[in-house]
């Protein structure tokens, strides 16, 4: 599948309907969705064939990417029963079968029985900004854990060295594949501006 | 709710240790088409749970006569192979509930989707 194709395809996934903002739920835009995707595919071969996770899944934009590229099956995980619905007819609409969501708070996971289960974790954690500091560290704790492979995810570039740090105590190697801008539709009241750009940094974590 | 995925989950109820495996208390199930791949299948297995997989098959009806104990060399059956994938893969439980074997504490199963949250007194 091309890269076009695949964009084009996610556009056809629904988002958010009313995004909660104490859950960060922005939504992942297809073009950034379909650029990570094909880069974990095409440059790492992580997806095809692959056991995946989608933490923080959303509405599904990245599971049904992920499953429409071959990953053998992709399993969502949210808090959020309206995202999962959302989700679940996204995967119906799009006559996928090999995904499976599971509604759960990724905060309070025990992970040993998930402990390196998945080939590969793919995520667009919230950033953590707004009232939940630190939100972003505990996704990818918890998806390092969970990840026998390979963990992409995103993250603001202004807390790429904090980032950094972390995966070296953490004793985990990261590499930044790409910077990108993420543009911000201005979703909720207390954004002022239409849309704002932010530097974000697409990661990749494997074992050091 | 895939098997496959209820492998993975546990109950993790406050005070509860041995949260697994959940009993499936299913009134749907559902068995999809979900492409083949031995590699997959065979590269699954060892990090499965077995038993709490073939307890689970059998209690849905979709056993297939799957052995209690793993055999060896089933990388090269391919009949069995596709019997787990089955299992695995396909059989998908719809409407039901999850129990915690310790605490009988029951997690939803609603449109396919386990709801494994907890209240604020569990955690």
């Amino acid at each position: 599948m091309k890269l076009k194709e695949l964009e084009s395809c996610l556009q056809q996934v629904d988002t958010f309907e009313e995004p909660k903002i104490l859950l960060e739920q922005y939504p992942t835009s297809p073009h950034i969705a379909a650029c990570m995707l094909y880069t974990i595919h095409n440059t790492f071969d992580d997806i095809e064939g692959k056991l995946v996770a989608d933490l923080g899944c959303g509405c599904g934009v990245l599971s049904i990417g992920a499953a429409m590229l071959d990953a053998s099956m992709c399993v969502g995980f949210d808090v959020d029963h309206d995202a999962l619905e959302i989700f679940r007819r996204n995967a119906e609409e799009f006559d996928i079968f090999n995904v499976d969501l599971v509604q759960c708070d990724l905060c309070h996971l025990q992970e040993e029985k998930y402990a390196k289960k998945f080939d590969t974790i793919i995520m667009n954690p919230p950033f953590g900004t707004k009232h939940n500091q630190g939100v972003d560290m505990k996704f990818l704790r918890v998806a390092l854990t969970m990840a026998n492979t390979a963990v992409y995810s995103l993250h603001k570039t202004s807390t790429r060295q904090h980032i950094q740090k972390k995966a070296e105590d953490w004793g985990v190697k990261m590499e930044v594949v790409a910077e990108l801008r993420y543009d911000l539709p201005a979703s909720y009241k207390f954004h002022k501006k239409k849309s704002v750009d932010i530097q974000v940094d697409f990661l990749r974590f494997s074992q050091a | 709710m895939k098997l496959l995925t209820h492998n993975m989950l546990t109950s993790h109820v406050k005070g509860v240790t041995k949260g697994y495996p959940l009993l499936i208390k299913a009134t749907e199930v559902k068995v999809n088409d979900v492409d083949f791949n031995p590699q997959f299948v065979c590269r699954m297995i060892p990090k499965l749970e077995w038993s709490a997989l073939v307890e689970a098959a059998d209690l849905l009806g979709h056993r297939q006569d799957l052995p209690s104990e793993l055999v060896p060399d089933y990388e090269k059956n391919e009949d069995f192979l596709k019997k787990v994938h089955r299992a695995l893969l396909e059989v998908e439980v719809i409407e039901g509930c999850l129990q915690c074997p310790e605490s009988g504490r029951e997690f939803p199963i609603s449109r396919g989707i386990p709801n494994m949250l907890l209240n604020e007194d569990e955690v």
